[in-house]
């Protein structure tokens, strides 16, 4: 076997491997509750994939993990790591679910467009907080973005709940509903599956260019090297690391707006179950590729979906997923462990390197 | 709360960043709770929560230091198997029994010192987490700045290499200490389900892991700061309590993301830069 074939092959095997584990992991939990884990999987299996709509609703719940996969697998590559994707898709919803519902008579398209602008402006500038004081002030960016994600619910709870946004008609604490222009269209009749899959397999392409063939692709991918390289060759180390955290803001603020526009149209305070949170595991399991990106997403989406089904079905616990993933990250982040396990002479793939070694370690 | 955040400074003294402190103080909620339940003694379950702790600091330590996870991805890893197993086996388990908990611990009267009149009802009369945490603040303090085993960890969470030359085990002391995290973390835990509510509810810790860690880089990494921090943060609750109740027109939200917006200024450098242990959250690999 040549070099490359065995660097994909390698590249294909650690994460396949690291979901094999998970499942067995995960089987052992659900066995030990008291539960057959062969019949959950099952339900699993089914929810994802089988019954009438578990495709459609598993690539509806695939389209958020595209984009904020690739957001927090464009901050790795910088060395950032953005926990704080979860607060940016709350922002980015608020934005656009904000210009979904207070204009009117607009052109679907522009009005569609202006939404999921909003959205990415959102989530730019809620990361561009903890981007500016890692730039400036050397605050890491793993304590600012958990904190930042505490604020971002605080905030959307009070606007939604008992502040400016909220719908006075409806009993319930939530926004107003968007205007029908600004939904995104239904790409299969019956279905909720929606035009932001296609945005999703659209944003793929466009990180992988703007990471691989662009200027500011290089810098980050330069100062995640080595900041002190990057610095020494002449990179504004601040201004990519700004850059950054916004654009990986920007993605994730995107995914909320979309998920507003596409599926929900209106917006509650508790508006997402961790999507932002599984995204980290969905960039770690795609190697911070963006074309691995579509698989991994795939995954978690049926992950998803398909757990809500197992939980109605055999009374095993949605909560299961995570103990999956749990597994999957630990495999993935720990090549020796891996090696370990499976005696392999060489290591599958370089260990994932995230903190940068030389900036802001106060942590 | 306080007792995690103890647990996140020895942790990070020695260089281990600790964000698994939500996760640890979950699980030992649950395993607390359900040993409790299971043996109807509520010291046991404490117990039970204390050697939980232990035990996923352990792992954290495994990944992390021997396995060279980088030490975020291997706490989030804790946290979220945490939520995962946790909401598992409360559904396989407890959710369907309606039998009634163990209860909660009992309330202590310190005798002679809790009559004494205002700081006595204050002071000596708690429940024995609350003592224990109190006892933990000044032996936590003691035992990092005051003993040789201290010097050690803070010269391992500085300078590794430094510390390895001189002949201390770089190893051996970061494991110590995120184990010793853990225990912590994992008392913290049991207060949740044996001391606060006598009951354990899905993710019932609701982010106050992270409100520690939060509460420790406040305290600038030192514990008695750690306890002032929280203590501020725990009245800054009370207070958004309180607000929601008078009906004064201030948003509760704003209250609660008061912890969280201290500390972000914090770590931006104003107010007295807090400096972070030089090698925290640096894996060390002898060479």
């Amino acid at each position: 076997m040549n070099q490359r074939s065995r660097a994909i092959a390698a590249a294909v095997l650690l994460p396949v491997i690291s979901v094999v584990a998970g499942f067995v992991v995960a089987g052992l939990a659900v066995a030990l509750s008291g539960s057959d884990p062969f019949q959950s999987f099952y339900a699993l299996f089914q929810g994802a994939f089988i019954n009438p709509r578990a495709l459609s609703e598993t690539l509806v719940a695939t389209t958020p993990y595209i984009f904020l996969g690739l957001g927090v697998a464009l901050g790795f590559r910088a060395g950032l790591f953005n926990i704080g994707a979860e607060g940016q898709f709350y922002i980015g919803a608020l934005f656009g679910v904000f210009i979904g519902y207070s204009l009117h008579g607009l052109p679907a398209i522009v009005h569609i467009l202006l939404a999921l602008l909003a959205g990415i402006v959102g989530g730019f500038l809620w990361a561009a907080v903890p981007g500016i004081l890692k730039a400036r002030f050397g605050a890491h960016e793993v304590i600012t973005t958990i904190m930042l994600n505490y604020v971002a619910f605080a905030l959307v709870n009070f606007l939604i709940n008992n502040g400016p946004m909220v719908d006075k008609s409806s009993s319930a604490p939530r926004t107003p509903y968007i205007d029908p222009a600004a939904q995104l269209p239904i790409l299969a009749s019956g279905t909720r599956l929606h035009a932001g899959l296609l945005l999703g397999l659209l944003a793929i392409p466009v990180v992988w260019f703007l990471l691989d063939r662009t200027t500011i692709g290089f810098r980050i991918r330069t100062v995640g090297f080595s900041p002190t390289a990057a610095r020494a060759a002449g990179i504004s180390v601040a201004w990519t690391i700004l850059a950054t955290m916004g654009i990986s803001g920007g993605l994730a603020g995107l995914a909320g707006a979309d998920e507003v526009l596409g599926v929900s149209h209106y917006m509650p305070p508790s508006f997402s179950t961790g999507y932002g949170f599984d995204a980290i595991a969905v960039a770690l399991l795609a190697r911070s590729n963006p074309w691995a990106m579509l698989p991994a997403a795939l995954l978690f989406g049926a992950l998803s979906s398909g757990s809500r089904f197992m939980q109605f079905q055999t009374q095993v616990s949605a909560d299961v997923i995570s103990v999956v993933e749990a597994t999957v990250i630990m495999f993935i982040a720990a090549p020796v462990l891996f090696q370990w396990i499976f005696r392999l002479r060489r290591a599958p793939a370089p260990p994932v390197k995230i903190a940068s070694e030389t900036e802001g370690a106060a942590l | 709360m306080t007792l995690a955040a103890l647990g996140g400074v020895i942790s990070e003294r020695s260089g281990v960043v600790n964000i698994a402190l939500e996760g640890m103080m979950l699980m030992s909620a649950f395993t607390g709770y359900v040993v409790a339940f299971q043996t109807h003694n509520l010291w046991l379950g404490v117990l039970a929560g204390v050697i939980t702790g232990l035990v996923i600091a352990t792992l954290h330590a495994a990944l992390s230091i021997s396995l060279l996870v980088d030490q975020i991805v291997s706490g989030f890893v804790i946290n979220i198997l945490a939520l995962g197993i946790t909401g598992v086996f409360f559904k396989g388990f407890l959710q369907e029994s309606s039998v009634a908990g163990p209860g909660v611990l009992p309330t202590w009267h310190i005798p002679l010192l809790s009559k004494i009149p205002v700081l006595g009802p204050i002071l000596f009369v708690h429940q024995p987490i609350t003592y224990a945490m109190l006892l933990a603040i000044v032996l936590v303090q003691f035992l990092v700045f005051y003993t040789v085993w201290g010097l050690r960890t803070r010269a391992v969470g500085e300078h590794p290499l430094a510390a390895d030359t001189v002949g201390i085990n770089v190893y051996r002391v970061r494991y110590l200490a995120v184990m010793l995290s853990g225990g912590l973390a994992g008392l913290g835990g049991a207060y949740f389900s044996l001391q606060q509510i006598g009951q354990f509810l899905p993710n019932m810790t609701g982010g106050r892991g992270f409100i520690a860690l939060a509460a420790m880089i406040f305290g600038k990494w030192k514990p008695l700061g750690a306890f002032y921090a929280c203590l501020l943060f725990a009245g800054a609750e009370a207070l958004s309590g309180r607000i929601q109740i008078s009906g004064v027109h201030i948003p509760f939200q704003f209250l609660g993301m008061l912890p969280y917006l201290l500390t972000i200024i914090v770590v931006a450098g104003a107010m007295g830069r807090a400096v972070a242990p030089a090698a925290d959250g640096k894996p060390y690999r002898k060479a």
